[in-house]
């Protein structure tokens, strides 16, 4: 007999994407359920155990402010705090923790478990309900039939995934996760656009058997900057990171065994990425380097197991215990798992449109590194703007769009859907164009009202934070409403150009060397101010100049990006379009004039050119 | 990805006319004609005759200014037109003033009739147009490229680029691998590497002018006292086997035009009439405006005989060329010697003009458009800003210098920058854990 289930929404996976998906249909409204192969798997840090970092920590803190899962787990897991670039500009600081890799799990499925209109179902996907071209469901092995009207995919590598350590190649995904045959010959019927990835991970050391005496020893922050606005202390005990190099003795051992090495002897044919080096990539591409940095990440409390970043490998596991014995302080480390490589298809993002659903698939959602990305922040971001878009689906509501000029999640999206991945795509503060305002400490001033009107944020998080915007607001309004001429300003000893030009209060605040006791014998109303609300004044007043002239491309991105490109328009229809850019055009299909504008080889006359024709092909729909 | 600023561009066609067109539209184009005319707006969408002059006083041209509100325009925005003497130098002085004032900018290809569209000025049958003016645009950067590839003149922009590129990746590792083993100081590089794109860019800022008069032909007045012979070498010119390519009525009373193909250069030849003292004031007028525009000429020839006054009341520059007339009449002391009743030495003179005009040809820089000469000043000043504030910001706000540079040159290319950025730092510096 087949059992059978009806959901609005079903997330398939229990990664990093798939729980804040999972979590974010949820708080939708949507009734969901989250599909796995094993419940006690949900939240694994397959990876490193760290959150966070440049361009990874403003992720994290935009998916708090959407409301979601990621920020408070990392606070209650987080096992060592640091704030990135301290010394820089506050545009580029990033957050970053280390967390104990078993208290994350616990306190996600915890999270997970507390609605009960959120399901958790253990259990194999083993292929789509279709109903032609549309997905209707999922099937489990044994027969059980799930439905819904919206399935969200975030199975990772699973997608022909391939484990490779030295000679030896094991079939599937993370260690002992089986490959979904069936489901992988379902989504080749699909014809999407796949592509070859590799990714690869050190072997994990026995903390008992490494000697931490001969270590620069790296603390954590004083005053830990957490990740949510919703927490206000770490929950666990914090500890430090241990940092070793490598040496010409591990790069000699590396070099003599390179052609063992699966990377290195022609049986990985995925791409790597560029930023995350295995060390056989290390000695070989920057030989000239006599030793690479390693941060001994520790994996949790209890756990007895060392991550040591920096020195992922393919190499066979005798091999792994040479190099490993070369490095200092290591010369008795015990390898608890060895390091092995992976390689996997991926689904050319460019066959998404921004909601993340596939664009010749009805019902169909796709997030996280299935779609050539890497990282759980990277996921788990996806997982949001998938999770939400899903369930506004099955509710019939409008879709959650997020655009470049308000996020890295919007820069992300964007990316990824008009120009596709080369690498497995990973975010960096470079990426976003208007980094000197997309914070990782506004990301609740740029998104979290956005949440709220939206729907996806919750109560506690909505009280909080219109209490907040109200001190913000009338801070603002009174240090833009205060002003000094330079010879009042003299008076409290603060010397400024002497122009005559008056200064607000709110300018005053951007000068580096005007201290705020200064400020405050001018304006004693400055003492009522929150630290936290003056400094975030502070920061605004010191991009304020920059942010001014890049509202004029935001403005024209949005007016771009309001004119709608029909689906179905036929770019080699129009004539004085090159062939080469409209056959372009017709494969990536931009949803809108701004996607257009960012093709290769697009310029302004043909851009001219389509806005016509897309208006036009408007008109003729409404006529 | 086109901003509201307000636009300008010329409207008339390429080629010397006796009248020319620049519109301008947008929120700012009835402040621009204010600045440009120092008097209050005339009425709307009624020509009214107005002084131009620069910013800093000096009078550029005696036009008629058109105004139009918004709605009642072709772009549907607020505009302006200057009607103008369709000369270079006038030409370039305005548009070069527009573009010194901060809200306007030169419009893109085809910018204006997308504006109309937007605004519902025009349908799309109207729009066709387009697709002409991009084959035209086309045509222009297959050209373009053949120019770069041929390597007479090098890939500039390219190299620029590439050091830009570079210097953003040194300061962008500082930042997103801030917790890995990379340089603390990477700004020695940065400055040289900017310091020399910038010396780059100001020399072909310079050679700006000289390309851009080339691409509408180089100009040779003649000049010389009343009566020299000035018109009977134009008719000369004119009536020799060299391939006329247009032979223009004077646009004013001032200056008499004959455009020619000499050895694939287009040249064109002036006759500016009536260079001489006068106390009649109108006709001063018109002899300071044929002195300017013999000035403003890539090359002059001055004409002497021996029966007028040989002294000339422009200052000959070393290439100029001192040519003797009527030598039927009497020998004189020149550079050349000609009878234009005899035919006498004018295939000489020809020879030398054709030469100077091929080495300047050569010489020039390789931009020859308003619009590349706007993004290099725009490359130019972010550069300038980020030199000049370096030791005081920091490394992020150096670096949106640099993106705004390298993303002003790659609109001319239609580039993307970041992921050169990044493969410049992948390549350079051992990251990634």
């Amino acid at each position: 007999m087949k059992h059978s289930y009806k959901f609005d929404v079903i997330v398939v996976g229990g990664g990093h994407a798939g729980v804040e998906a999972a979590h974010a249909s949820h708080r939708l409204g949507a009734k969901t359920a989250l599909v796995t192969h094993r419940k006690d798997t949900i939240g694994e840090m397959s990876c490193n155990p760290a959150i966070g970092g440049l361009g990874k920590g403003h992720l994290v803190r935009e998916i708090d402010a959407l409301d979601g899962l990621m920020g408070r787990i990392t606070d209650r897991a987080g096992i060592q705090f640091r704030l990135l670039n301290r010394r820089k500009g506050p545009a580029v600081r990033g957050p970053r923790a280390q967390c104990d890799r078993a208290i994350y799990k616990i306190e996600m499925q915890a999270e997970l478990a507390r609605f009960p209109n959120l399901e958790i179902i253990e259990g194999n996907v083993v292929d789509f309900l279709m109903h032609g071209q549309s997905v209707h469901g999922v099937e489990l092995s044994g027969g059980v039939q799930v439905h819904a009207s919206q399935v969200v995919l975030t199975t990772g590598t699973f997608l022909r995934g391939k484990m490779f350590r030295g000679e030896e190649i094991i079939e599937g995904g993370r260690v002992g996760s089986p490959a979904a045959v069936k489901l992988a010959e379902r989504i080749d019927d699909m014809a999407l656009p796949l592509g070859r990835l590799k990714t690869g991970t050190p072997p994990r050391l026995n903390a008992d058997t490494i000697d931490f005496s001969k270590f620069d020893t790296q603390p954590g922050d004083e005053a830990p900057y957490l990740f949510s606005t919703l927490s206000t202390t770490p929950a666990q005990r914090q500890v430090p990171c241990h940092i070793t190099h490598t040496n010409e003795r591990t790069h000699a051992i590396v070099r003599e065994n390179l052609e063992r090495s699966a990377m290195y002897s022609g049986m990985i044919e995925g791409v790597g990425p560029r930023y995350c080096p295995s060390i056989e990539d290390k000695v070989t591409r920057f030989a000239d380097k006599t030793s690479h940095q390693i941060f001994l990440e520790p994996e949790g409390l209890t756990s007895k197991q060392v991550y040591p970043n920096g020195i992922s490998t393919s190499l066979p596991v005798e091999v792994q215990k040479d190099y490993v014995a070369s490095i200092e302080g290591l010369e008795h480390a015990e390898i608890l798992q060895p390091g092995y490589a992976v390689e996997y298809d991926y689904v050319d993002p460019r066959a998404l449109s921004q909601t993340l659903s596939v664009k010749d698939v009805e019902g169909l959602f796709l997030a996280g590194q299935i779609n050539g990305t890497t990282g759980y922040e990277e996921a788990g971001a996806q997982g949001l703007v998938a999770g939400l878009n899903a369930a506004a689906a099955a509710l019939g509501r409008d879709p959650f769009l997020i655009d470049r000029s308000s996020s890295y999640i919007g820069v992300m999206i964007d990316d990824l859907t008009t120009q596709g991945v080369t690498e497995p795509y990973r975010m960096f503060t470079s990426r976003a164009e208007f980094r000197l305002h997309l914070r990782a400490d506004n990301a609740d001033r740029r998104l979290t009202q956005y949440g709220i009107d939206y729907g996806c944020v919750g109560d506690t998080r909505k009280v909080q934070f219109l209490e907040y915007h109200e001190r913000i607001t009338q801070a603002e309004s009174f240090l833009c409403s205060k002003s000094v001429s330079p010879n009042e300003a003299l008076k409290y000893g603060i010397s400024l150009n002497g122009d005559g030009v008056r200064r607000s209060a709110f300018d005053l605040l951007a000068l580096p060397d005007v201290p705020r006791v200064s400020l405050s014998d001018i304006w004693p109303e400055l003492l009522d101010i929150d630290r936290d609300v003056l400094d975030q004044m502070e920061h605004d007043a010191r991009y304020a100049p920059y942010i001014e002239r890049q509202k004029r491309d935001t403005e024209a991105l949005q007016r771009d990006k309001m004119v709608e490109v029909p689906n179905d328009l036929n770019f080699l229809g129009i004539s004085g379009l090159s062939g080469e850019l409209a056959g372009k055009l017709n494969r990536i299909r931009p949803q809108n004039l701004d996607q257009a504008s960012r093709i290769e080889g697009m310029t302004p006359a043909a851009l001219a050119l389509i806005l016509v024709h897309a208006k036009r092909a408007k008109d003729q729909k409404t006529a | 990805m086109s901003d509201r600023r307000t636009i300008f561009a010329k409207a008339s066609g390429e080629g010397v006319a006796g009248v020319a067109v620049i519109r301008i539209s947008g929120p700012e184009s009835w402040d621009a004609i204010v600045r440009l005319t120092g008097k209050d707006l005339p009425t709307s969408r009624r020509l009214s005759r107005r002084w131009l002059r620069s910013t800093d006083g000096t009078l550029i041209d005696d036009a008629l200014i058109a105004t139009f509100e918004a709605g009642s325009s072709f772009t549907g925005e607020q505009s302006a037109e200057i009607h103008c003497h369709g000369g270079r130098a006038v030409l370039d002085s305005i548009l070069s003033e527009l573009r010194s004032f901060s809200g306007c900018r030169p419009a893109l290809p085809g910018e204006f009739t997308r504006r109309s569209f937007e605004n519902g000025r025009m349908d799309l049958i109207e729009v066709q147009g387009l697709s002409d003016l991009l084959q035209a645009e086309t045509e222009y950067q297959r050209r373009h490229a053949l120019r770069v590839m041929s390597g007479a003149i090098s890939d500039r922009t390219g190299k620029w680029r590439a050091a830009l590129v570079r210097a953003r990746a040194l300061i962008e590792v500082t930042i997103d691998w801030a917790d890995e083993e990379v340089p603390e100081d990477v700004s020695p590089e940065v400055i040289t590497l900017i310091e020399n794109v910038q010396a780059e860019i100001s020399a072909d800022l310079k050679a700006f002018n000289r390309t851009e008069r080339l691409r509408r032909g180089f100009e040779v007045a003649i000049v010389g006292p009343p009566n020299s012979g000035k018109s009977s070498l134009l008719n000369a010119i004119a009536g020799r086997d060299v391939a006329l390519v247009s032979d223009i009525a004077g646009t004013t009373r001032d200056v008499i035009e004959v455009r020619c193909d000499l050895g694939g250069v287009l040249v064109n030849f002036l006759d500016t009439a009536g260079i001489r003292e006068t106390e009649d004031q109108v006709e001063r007028a018109g002899v300071e405006r044929a002195v300017e525009r013999a000035r403003a000429a890539d090359l002059r020839i001055l004409l002497a005989s021996a029966d007028t006054d040989a002294s000339s009341f422009i200052s000959s520059e070393a290439d100029d060329l001192k040519v003797w007339s009527k030598i039927d009449l009497s020998p004189g002391d020149a550079d050349f010697a000609i009878s234009t009743k005899q035919g006498i030495g004018i295939s000489e003179l020809l020879g030398a003009v054709e030469s100077r005009a091929k080495k300047a040809a050569e010489s020039a820089g390789s931009f020859g458009h308003e619009r590349q000469r706007y993004v290099l000043e725009a490359v130019s000043r972010s550069l300038s800003v980020l030199v000049e504030t370096a030791a005081e910001v920091d490394a992020e706000v150096s670096a949106e210098h640099l993106r705004v540079a390298i993303a002003e040159l790659d609109s001319l290319t239609g580039r993307r920058s970041i992921e050169d950025v990044l493969g410049e730092v992948f390549s350079t510096f051992c990251v990634g854990k």
